[in-house]
């Protein structure tokens, strides 16, 4: 198994936001985890790649083989998780060359491989633009400053394409997307697609699942999966809303 | 060497005096009389007010009382060195084709004139030589902008001082060439050194001068330094002021600029290390339509202290400023910012422009930022704005959520906070040495003791790929 997280518990400031979650992702698949507002779907995202102040108070992550909790989550990275974020952070002054010549490198040295040279990386750069069809010329634009929505997203599955991870978490990735963008972005994902790596999409609606086809659909609520089905479940939540889960919950 | 231990038993106020009362005939030697009676003026006002000290308003934040209360020499004729000085002084910035003017320990280091035309035609040379060949222009220009308020520096200066570096571009002049001054503090014993510079911009003229200031030994230094600059209409100024002096070392620089209409100006105080750092930069704009970029970068961290006081007169109408200041401070590392606008009753449709962004690395570091703005008219545009954060941590995560070390996902955004200091630079090759410097300085790579201040130790890089960020 890719991704096995057994008995998670987590809190941010001593509250607690997962209560016991179990899941397990194998290469190959996409699982999709959807569910109401304020239930944990980023907080799960965050607890998996090591963002500071959430606690893990209980419970395992294991990813090929490795416990990670106790990993940075600069090494969580290095070890093949992406994070797609929900609000891709603007850096002013940080060119986006610099910035994925930087981390393109910082895997290659994690791995104990050679920097890759300038050609080669550039090369690779006009490549992966063109998967998310990103036409400006990023070389001397700072990350993410002045980029619209919509190009923000992309950026983050251009970094994703550039980085290659095995774990690809795309978090609320179609907010702010409007159709276009988002058919874009979910081409851009599916090409990405193998036998070898495996994808959690979170989002609150249906709307992106009907682009990114998921093989397990999760509903989270309140800290934990409540429901788990095939992509069918996406349809009928997104029929019945979410009050047909809190009322399944309450009975 | 008896008459410097006999030195060292007094105060520096005290040596000083005494040195303006007895030895006054080393020290007006090369005069024209209206430097000699500047002279006596300001040695009254010193005597009355003495050095300041951290009561004084405008010094209240600084941190001059530890410097004065060390003892130093003060010589006041030059010294004969046995090191090589050619040596010392050579620039080996890539593609940076200089004209060097050099200063070791405050003694202009030239020619045996000590005065010279450059290819473009600008006359340089030693403040004596200047006086001695162009009375005139002394007689015009000396001391009428460096004035003592609120800074007796100023007037132990103007009291005291020998040699400095003297520009003069004649009207319609265009430099080709950047002037670079190297002053180079290179003694074994606490020194305390003056300068004085005068710089003179005739109409339609272009000049860029990058002044460092350096120490090449762990010995403490006190510079104080007074530069006057004249840039008359439509002339075309930058300055680049480099700072790089060991940690017990200080500098208090006095810059006063005067511009005339449509005359611009940008000078760029890039303070890279230093014990105690003090700028007072005063620019006035005195003709229509003048523009002055005033801009600065401070990397400070140990004990280190820079205080930077700016003011910009907005004298005449039609005129703008753009004033912009950043800094990173770690460990115990103190700054001051106190920017001044003023504009006068007539100076209708100024815009001005006042900026000062902080990071503190942590929380033992200090900034004190104050915005200052007296304004008189009626139809004008002033704007001032400080910040003092943290890094984003936000950013942080993001860069770490790449795989990028939490130790480089600092200085990346250290670097790119400063960046747009360096964008500033409009000589290439200046800026990528700069661009370098920097790094090297928030990596805590930065040399102080290797020659001039653009050496530090380094070979020349080839660039023809952007600036490798992974190697940071």
């Amino acid at each position: 198994m890719l991704l096995n997280i057994k008995n998670l518990h987590v809190s941010i400031d001593g509250k607690e936001i997962i209560k016991g979650l179990n899941l397990g992702v194998n290469s190959g698949e996409v699982h999709a985890i959807m569910g109401p507002n304020g239930t944990g779907k980023s907080t799960l995202a965050a607890a998996i790649t090591g963002r500071d102040g959430y606690e893990i108070t209980e419970g395992e992550i294991w990813f090929k083989g490795k416990n990670i909790v106790e990993l940075s989550a600069e090494e969580r990275a290095n070890e093949g998780i992406f994070l797609s974020f929900q609000y891709p952070v603007e850096i002013p002054g940080v060119s986006m060359t610099n910035f994925m010549r930087t981390a393109v490198n910082a895997r290659r040295e994690y791995h104990k491989q050679p920097p890759m040279p300038a050609g080669e990386f550039l090369k690779m750069m006009e490549e992966k633009k063109n998967l998310v069809e990103i036409h400006a010329k990023l070389t001397n634009r700072s990350v993410n400053e002045g980029f619209s929505g919509g190009e923000k997203k992309k950026n983050e599955i251009f970094q994703m394409a550039m980085l290659e991870p095995t774990l690809a978490i795309l978090d609320e990735t179609d907010s702010g997307l409007d159709i276009d963008a988002l058919k874009v972005v979910a081409k851009g994902v599916n090409q990405l697609r193998s036998k070898d790596n495996a994808f959690v999409i979170i989002t609150h609606y249906q709307r992106l699942l009907d682009h990114i086809t998921p093989d397990f659909v999760h509903v989270l609520y309140d800290g934990k999966i409540v429901k788990t089905g095939g992509k069918n479940l996406a349809l009928e939540l997104e029929e019945r809303g979410y009050e047909w889960i809190k009322d399944h919950q309450l009975a | 060497m008896s008459n410097y231990e006999t030195q060292q038993l007094q105060a520096l106020d005290e040596l000083l005096i005494n040195q303006f009362e007895e030895k006054k005939h080393l020290v007006t030697a090369y005069d024209i009389p209206k430097v000699t009676a500047l002279r006596e003026k300001h040695f009254k006002d010193f005597l009355t007010t003495g050095f300041p000290d951290s009561s004084h308003e405008k010094w209240r934040f600084s941190e001059i009382d530890g410097m004065l209360e060390q003892q130093y020499v003060h010589a006041l004729e030059p010294q004969k060195t046995e090191k090589n000085v050619e040596e010392l002084f050579r620039c080996e910035v890539h593609n940076f084709n200089t004209e060097i003017i050099s200063l070791l320990n405050g003694w202009f280091h030239d020619s045996e004139s000590g005065l010279h035309t450059t290819t473009d035609g600008i006359i340089v040379g030693s403040f004596r030589a200047g006086m001695k060949a162009y009375p005139a222009l002394f007689e015009k220009y000396y001391g009428e902008l460096a004035h003592s308020e609120n800074n007796s520096f100023v007037s132990i200066n103007t009291a005291l001082v020998q040699d400095g570096v003297f520009i003069y571009v004649p009207d319609g002049v265009k430099a080709s060439k950047t002037l670079q001054i190297i002053k180079l503090i290179d003694r074994n014993e606490n020194n305390f050194v003056q300068n004085r510079n005068l710089i003179i911009l005739g109409r339609n003229s272009h000049l860029s001068l990058m002044h460092c200031d350096d120490s090449i030994n762990h010995f403490t230094s006190l510079v104080n330094t007074v530069t006057e600059i004249f840039v008359a209409e439509n002339a075309n100024f930058e300055l680049y002021k480099l700072q790089n002096l060991n940690d017990q070392s200080g500098l208090v620089n006095s810059t006063f600029i005067k511009q005339e209409a449509n005359s611009n100006i940008k000078t760029n105080t890039l303070t890279f290390n230093c014990g105690m750092i003090r700028n007072n930069i005063e620019v006035a704009l005195d003709g229509k339509g003048a523009h002055a970029d005033v801009l600065g970068l401070y990397l400070m961290d140990k004990q280190q202290h820079v205080d930077n006081q700016i003011r910009i007169l907005h004298n005449q109408p039609h005129c703008t400023s753009n004033e912009l200041f950043k800094g990173i401070l770690d460990d115990e590392a103190t700054a001051v910012f106190n920017g001044y606008i003023y504009v006068a009753r007539d100076a209708q449709k100024t815009n001005a422009y006042q900026n000062n962004n902080n990071i503190l690395l942590k929380p033992t570091a200090t900034i004190d930022t104050m915005p200052f703005l007296e304004i008189y008219a009626d139809d004008v545009k002033c704007s001032h704005g400080a910040t003092i954060g943290q890094l984003d941590m936000e950013a942080m995560f993001y860069l770490r959520s790449r795989g990028i070390s939490a130790a480089n996902a600092r200085l990346l955004l250290m670097y790119a906070f400063a960046a747009d200091i360096i964008d500033n630079i409009s000589i290439e090759p200046l800026r990528i040495r700069i661009d370098d410097m920097v790094k090297k300085r928030l990596r805590g790579e930065l040399s102080v003791c290797e020659k001039c201040v653009l050496h530090c130790g380094s070979p020349e890089k080839e660039y023809n790929f952007e600036i490798d960020m992974s190697k940071l």
